[in-house]
């Protein structure tokens, strides 16, 4: 009985093994349906902020709640590049301090008090300082 | 045409914004550690404060009762640059930002639509109103001219802080540069004024009138630029984007002088930390890194050491952690007890877009793995305001820290700061 091999010398190079290659990618899972409908997250700062570059933030304090519902420790957003109008909440300074009022165009200058008992103030228009209008507040319903 | 907006006594200015207290009082800005007056505005320099003096000597005098005085606050001081700058940048097409508070602004064309005084004006009154600050505004066709314009109209308060010189005009460009010390002018410092002055040249209009090439051949290229746009010929154009950097520095003074090993290797950390942050920020890569240490020059009874190291590395790096080992080395080799240490800092070179470099054949040396990652990571933490990550090396208790103690609050940058308002 003989057996017959074959000898194969050792080659630099091994031989080609050829596979399949395919072109198709296999999706994982299921493309979103929505994909083509993305829209960007509602973003406050936005909503709140209109002209980034004079916009400044202010706290409120005081103990009272003012007529427009404004609390101690409200986060104010005094937006200096809108032109203040008859009945704006406005942020003016007065004897070295910031203060919140409402701007009183008719019938004469003045500014108005947000808390009782409500006064008017006449003002000198040379004297007026209105740093910005307060274009919205935010108030956090839980304390911290 | 030109424009150059700056901000009229900037820093000071910035304080007072949020202080209505201070309205018409004397404000001057201390140095880093509140070492000299930086910056004051003009109830200050009305009561005769200098830029340059040291405030310890006005205390002496005085002044600390009726002056206020801050630290420089350099968070809202950016702040504040980067409103004006966006406000200028709404109103004219190309604005490069030349310093803090100062900013060039392309406006050919603008005459189109309306003079260029009243433009000038209009910048003046939208930053005014969306910022709270005020900016000098000066015109010409060039930016040399440009300068010298804002310089007048801050000398001549008639100009109502605006001027331009037009080409249409030449009469009172010529009349202004015979006005203007050639020392005002942009780009010639007192030594270059001192030489020029010997010369017999003394005001702008002298300078103009010199030809370019007897400057050039007696002083140099740069100058001979400033004769040719004092000439209408514009020769400097606008930068909009910032060029890439070559190197990148971090020193301060310190608080206190450091005389402990211990307490240098905390500074050094830190500045490496944030030398790292702003390579980052560039986009680059370094591999070499400088450390210098130096005492205080001026004191008297003690020996001046002043030294430099510096590290090469094999493959460019952005990763801190690289940054600080190789650091430490050069610190390590300068570093001599005894001394009183006024000053340190480190130093960034040969900067490589990629972390790619010839590698040597036989070197084992590897980058770091996710080292990307994790810088991504530690920049990110550090800039939301979410918190503070640093290496432990930089400490937790500095006591050499830089000195500000009459510093503001960062009324636009930090939410505990913010300015309050009385509703009652």
């Amino acid at each position: 009985m003989s057996a017959s091999f074959t000898l194969q010398l050792a080659t630099d190079e091994p031989q080609d093994l050829a596979l399949p290659l395919f072109l198709e990618r296999v999706p994982a899972g299921f493309p979103s349906p929505a994909q083509d409908y993305i829209e960007s997250e509602l973003n406050l700062h936005q909503y709140c902020v209109r002209h980034p570059a004079a916009t400044f933030f202010l706290r409120a304090s005081g103990n009272s709640m003012t007529s427009a519902g404004m609390r101690d420790g409200d986060l104010l957003v005094i937006d200096r590049a809108v032109t203040p109008e008859h009945g704006d909440t406005i942020v003016a300074t007065a004897e070295g301090e910031f203060i919140v009022r409402q701007l009183q165009l008719r019938p004469r200058l003045a500014l108005r008090s947000l808390t009782p008992p409500y006064q008017a103030k006449d003002i000198n228009p040379d004297e007026l300082d209105i740093f910005g209008v307060v274009t919205h507040f935010i108030h956090s319903t839980r304390s911290k | 045409m030109f424009a150059l907006a700056d901000v009229n006594s900037f820093y000071a200015s910035c304080e007072q914004v949020f202080r209505p207290d201070l309205k018409g009082q004397p404000v001057v800005v201390a140095s880093n550690n509140d070492g000299c007056v930086i910056a004051r505005n003009k109830e200050a320099k009305a009561l005769g404060i200098k830029m340059g003096e040291p405030w310890f000597k006005l205390r002496e005098r005085g002044f600390s009762k009726n002056v206020h005085c801050f630290s420089s606050n350099y968070a809202l001081y950016h702040s504040m640059s980067q409103r004006v700058m966006a406000v200028l940048e709404a109103l004219a097409p190309r604005v490069e930002q030349y310093s803090i508070d100062e900013m060039f602004l392309d406006i050919r064309g603008i005459d189109h639509c309306m003079g260029f005084e009243d433009f000038g004006r209009q910048l003046r009154t939208q930053v005014k109103a969306y910022t709270g600050l005020t900016i000098g505004v000066g015109m010409g066709p060039t930016k040399t001219l440009a300068k010298s314009a804002q310089w007048a109209s801050k000398e001549w308060p008639q100009f109502g802080g605006v001027l331009a010189l037009t080409t249409s005009n030449p009469t009172r460009t010529l009349k202004l540069l015979s006005l203007q010390p050639v020392e005002e002018l942009w780009g010639v410092g007192r030594r270059l004024s001192k030489k020029l002055n010997a010369l017999g040249i003394a005001t702008a209009l002298d300078l103009a009138r010199t030809h370019p090439a007897f400057i050039r051949k007696n002083f140099s290229v740069v100058l001979e630029r400033t004769v040719r746009e004092l000439n209408g010929e514009s020769c400097i154009d606008l930068e909009e984007a910032p060029p890439t950097k070559q190197q990148i520095v971090v020193s301060r003074s310190f608080g206190s002088r450091i005389t402990d090993y211990e307490s240098m290797r905390q500074a050094i950390c830190q500045y490496a930390q944030r030398a790292g942050e702003k390579l980052r920020q560039e986009r680059q890569f370094t591999r070499h890194i400088g450390v210098f240490i130096k005492t205080s020059p001026f004191v008297e009874g003690e020996v001046y050491y002043g030294n430099v190291a510096s590290e090469k590395l094999l493959l460019p790096t952005r990763d801190t952690r690289d940054i600080i080992a190789a650091a430490m080395k050069a610190l390590d080799r300068i570093w001599i007890d005894g001394h009183r240490y006024a000053k340190a800092g480190i130093m960034l070179g040969d900067f490589f877009p990629t972390g790619v470099a010839q590698l040597n054949l036989f070197s084992d040396e590897q980058p770091r793995e996710n080292s990307e990652a994790l810088m991504k990571i530690i920049d990110s933490i550090n800039t939301t305001g979410l918190g503070q990550i640093w290496f432990a090396g930089k400490g937790v208790n500095q006591a050499w820290q830089m000195k500000r103690d009459m510093l503001s609050p960062s009324y636009t940058t930090c939410w505990k700061d913010i300015p309050v308002a009385r509703i009652h």
